[in-house]
C-alpha cells in the first residue's frame, strides 16, 4: 500500500527518479571492499541469525527483491518515490503479503509463498517506526511503549522497561505527556522506543527522520548511529535521501520500480555501481558513453574513445574490447589543470572542453565543462575556480583520473 | 402522566440500544475500513431509514412481518407469536429504523483512527481483539457514545413506525410518542403536555451527552502544538 497519507513528496528540484545527493563525498576509496567484507557479506545470506528476504510478485505493486540484513548490521533500502521501499519493508513486519518469494529471520520462516506460510504482525517480533510514527494517542508516552512489551511481564517490570528504553533514546521526564504535547522530534523517539521494545528479530524503519525539521533531523540521525552501536539485531531502514542512507548504513540496497539493482556498501555503490541505471539513482551526472578498445601491447591499461579522446583506465571489469560499454566519471576524479603551473595527474587522461557555467555554492562552486557532445560535472573550491579565470566561454582542461573510471553496460535499449 | 407507556418507552429504547451498538460497531468498523462498491451499497442501504417516510417503512415491516408470509412465519416461530403488534415487532422495526442513528456516527469515529495505528498496534503484538479493546474502542468511544444517546433519544420519539407495526395497545405497544398522540385525540391536553416536556428534557440531555462526548474526541486526537 504505497498510497498513504504523509508520504513524504520527493525534494523540490530533483530529477525525474532520482535521490537526493547533498553531503555525498565519501572520497576517493574505489574498491574497497577487501576479501574479508567480501566473505562477510557472502556470510551474511548464510546466517541463520539475520534476515533474509526475497520477495516476488508481477502485481499490483511490481517486486522482485532479494537481500539480506545480518546481526547487528543496518541495511538501508534507498529508490524513488514509488520504487516499493515501503512495502518491502510492510512484508517484513507482516502488514503486506506478496504473492511469492519467502522471508526468515533467526532461522525461522515467517513468509513461504510455496509452502503457504504467513505470520502474523503479532508473532514475529518486529519494531517498526512508522513514518506518521502511528502512536497510540490516548496513552502517554510510557503505555505506548508499555504496551510493545509482553503482557505477560507484571506491569511494575514493563513500567521500568518502558523507563529505560525512553532513556536509552534520550527522552526522560516526559513519561506521562500525551502524545499530541509532543515535538516531532519527541514523537519519534517515542516512536523509536515502542519499537525497540518490540525488536526481538529486528528492527524497520520507515522514512523515520522525514517528518521532522532539519536541525532535529541532524541530531536524530546522529543519536541512531549511537544507538546502533548497542544493538545486535539487523536493521532495515527505508530512505529516499541517499545522504542520510550513506551516514547511517553499513550497505545499501538499491531499488528501482520493486528490482533490487545493487546490494553493497555505500562507497561501492557510489563509486562501483551495477549500471547506469544504479549510478544515476545515486546521483551521478557524469555518465558517459564510449567504445572500449583492444589492449595496448603492454596490456596494462584499458583503453577507451570517449568523444574522440582516447582514455585510459585502471580496470575494465568484465567487458571486452569492443564493448559499448557506459563509463562513470565520478566529480572527485576530474582534475582542473592549473594555468601555467603543471598539476598533479596531468598527463594522465588530458581532455579539453569549454566552461558552460560556473555556480558559486558556498565555498564550493560546480562546474559545467563541455567537451563535444557531452558535458561533465564537478565541485571545486570557489577560489580556486576564481583563481583560474573559469567562467563561462572559456577553454579549459581537466585530467580523469583513471583510477576513478568505471565501466557500467549501457542501458539496455 | 402514562406510566406504563413511558416505561414501554424506556425498554425499548434501552433494548433498541443494547442489541443495535455491538452490531453497529462491527458494521462501521467494515465501513470505515473496508473499500469497494460493496461498502457504498450497504452504506447506502443503512442509511435509507433516514430518507424514507416513517409510514412507508412502517408499511413495508407490517407487511413483511405479517404471519401470512415466509418472513413473518419464520420470525414468528422464533419469537413465539405474530411479530406484529407485539413489543418484539416493535423492538426489532426500531432496530432497522435507528440502524442509520447508530451507524452513521460510529463509522465516522472508526474512520477517524490511521490505519497506521492500528497496524502499530498488530506489530507491537496486541492480537485483533486486543487491539480493539485497547486501542480502537477507547479511540472511537465518543462516536459510540453519541450514537447510543442519538439511537436512544430517537427511539423514543419515534412514531410513525412504531403506528403502523405495533399500533396502540396499552402495556404491549403503546409507547410514550403514541400516547401523547391518543391523549391529544382524547382532549387530554394536561397530560399530553406533561408527558412531551419529559420527551423534551429526554431529547435534550441525549444532545448535551452527544456534545460532550465530540469535544472530548477533539481533545483527544487532536494534534496540539509543543508549548
Amino acid at each position: 500500500m504505497e498510497t498513504r497519507t504523509g508520504k513524504a513528496r520527493p525534494q523540490e528540484g530533483d530529477g525525474p527518479g532520482a535521490l537526493r545527493t547533498d553531503a555525498l563525498r565519501t572520497g576517493p576509496a574505489p574498491d574497497g571492499q577487501t576479501a574479508d567484507d567480501a566473505n562477510r557479506h557472502a556470510n551474511h545470506d548464510a546466517t541463520p541469525t539475520g534476515l533474509d528476504v526475497h520477495v516476488r510478485q508481477a502485481g499490483p505493486i511490481p517486486l522482485n527483491a532479494r537481500f539480506a540484513c545480518a546481526r547487528g548490521e543496518l541495511l538501508a533500502i534507498v529508490g524513488p518515490s514509488g520504487s516499493g521501499k515501503t512495502t518491502l519493508l510492510r512484508a517484513i513486519a507482516g502488514l503486506y503479503r506478496p504473492k511469492g518469494g519467502a522471508i526468515r529471520a533467526q532461522g525461522t520462516a515467517w513468509f513461504d509463498a510455496n509452502a503457504g506460510l504467513w505470520l502474523p504482525p503479532q508473532a514475529r517480533g518486529v519494531g517498526l517506526v512508522f513514518q506518521d510514527y502511528a502512536l497510540f494517542p490516548h496513552m502517554d508516552v510510557a503505555a505506548n511503549v508499555m504496551a510493545a512489551l509482553p503482557q505477560s511481564l507484571p506491569a511494575m517490570e514493563r513500567r521500568a522497561a518502558a523507563h529505560a528504553l525512553l532513556a536509552r533514546v534520550n527522552l526522560t521526564g516526559l513519561e506521562a505527556r500525551r502524545p499530541h504535547a509532543l515535538s516531532g522530534g519527541q514523537s519519534q523517539r517515542v516512536a523509536l522506543a515502542r519499537a525497540l521494545a518490540r525488536a526481538q528479530s529486528c528492527l524497520l524503519l520507515d522514512e523515520p527522520f522525514s517528518a521532522v525539521d532539519q536541525m532535529t533531523r541532524e541530531r536524530l540521525k546522529r543519536e541512531l548511529a549511537d544507538l546502533r552501536t548497542t544493538m545486535s539485531c539487523p536493521t532495515v531502514l527505508v530512505t529516499h535521501d541517499l545522504s542520510e542512507a550513506m551516514t547511517l548504513a553499513d550497505r545499501l540496497c538499491v531499488l528501482a520500480r520493486g528490482n533490487t539493482l545493487q546490494v553493497d556498501m555505500p562507497g561501492r555503490v557510489r563509486l562501483r555501481p551495477a549500471s547506469a541505471q544504479v549510478a544515476r539513482l545515486v546521483g551521478h551526472n557524469n555518465i558517459l558513453e564510449g567504445v572500449l578498445r583492444a589492449p595496448a601491447a603492454d596490456a596494462q591499461h584499458g583503453m577507451l574513445t570517449w568523444q574522440g579522446h582516447t582514455l585510459s583506465l585502471a580496470n575494465t571489469g568484465a567487458h571486452a574490447a569492443g564493448d559499448a560499454v557506459a563509463l562513470l566519471v565520478p566529480p572527485e576524479f576530474i582534475v582542473l589543470h592549473r594555468r601555467g603551473r603543471p598539476s598533479q595527474g596531468e598527463r594522465e587522461n588530458p581532455v579539453d572542453g569549454t566552461v558552460r557555467a560556473v555556480t558559486i555554492l558556498g565555498d564550493q562552486s560546480a562546474v559545467r565543462l563541455e567537451v563535444g557532445a557531452d558535458t561533465l560535472h564537478f565541485t571545486m573550491p570557489t577560489h580556486a575556480a576564481q583563481r583560474n579565470g573559469l567562467a563561462p566561454g572559456e577553454r579549459a582542461r581537466v585530467s580523469l583520473l583513471a583510477e576513478g573510471l568505471h565501466l557500467m553496460p549501457r542501458d539496455p535499449r | 402522566m402514562d406510566w406504563t407507556a413511558l416505561t414501554l418507552s424506556l425498554q425499548l429504547a434501552g433494548l433498541t440500544v443494547l442489541i443495535l451498538l455491538p452490531l453497529s460497531v462491527m458494521l462501521a468498523r467494515w465501513i470505515a475500513w473496508s473499500g469497494g462498491r460493496a461498502v457504498a451499497a450497504i452504506e447506502a442501504l443503512v442509511m435509507l431509514p433516514l430518507v424514507l417516510p416513517p409510514t412507508v417503512l412502517g408499511y413495508y415491516l407490517l407487511v413483511g412481518l405479517s404471519p401470512g408470509n415466509a418472513i413473518g412465519a419464520f420470525f414468528a416461530t422464533l419469537a413465539g407469536g405474530p411479530l406484529v403488534f407485539s413489543f418484539a415487532g416493535l423492538v426489532l422495526a426500531s432496530l432497522i429504523v435507528n440502524l442509520p442513528f447508530a451507524v452513521q456516527p460510529m463509522a465516522r469515529a472508526f474512520e477517524a483512527i490511521p490505519q497506521s495505528v492500528r497496524e502499530a498496534a498488530w506489530v507491537s503484538g496486541l492480537s485483533r481483539w486486543q487491539t480493539f479493546w485497547r486501542i480502537e474502542a477507547p479511540l472511537a468511544w465518543p462516536g459510540v457514545l453519541s450514537a447510543a444517546a442519538l439511537v436512544f433519544a430517537h427511539t423514543l420519539g419515534e412514531f410513525g413506525v412504531i403506528l403502523m407495526v405495533g399500533g396502540s395497545i396499552p402495556g404491549e405497544t403503546r409507547t410514550l410518542a403514541i400516547s401523547i398522540y391518543d391523549k391529544v385525540q382524547a382532549f387530554q391536553n394536561e397530560a399530553a403536555g406533561l408527558m412531551a416536556g419529559v420527551l423534551l428534557a429526554v431529547s435534550f440531555a441525549a444532545i448535551a451527552v452527544m456534545h460532550v462526548a465530540g469535544r472530548q474526541r477533539r481533545q483527544r486526537m487532536a494534534p496540539v502544538a509543543e508549548f
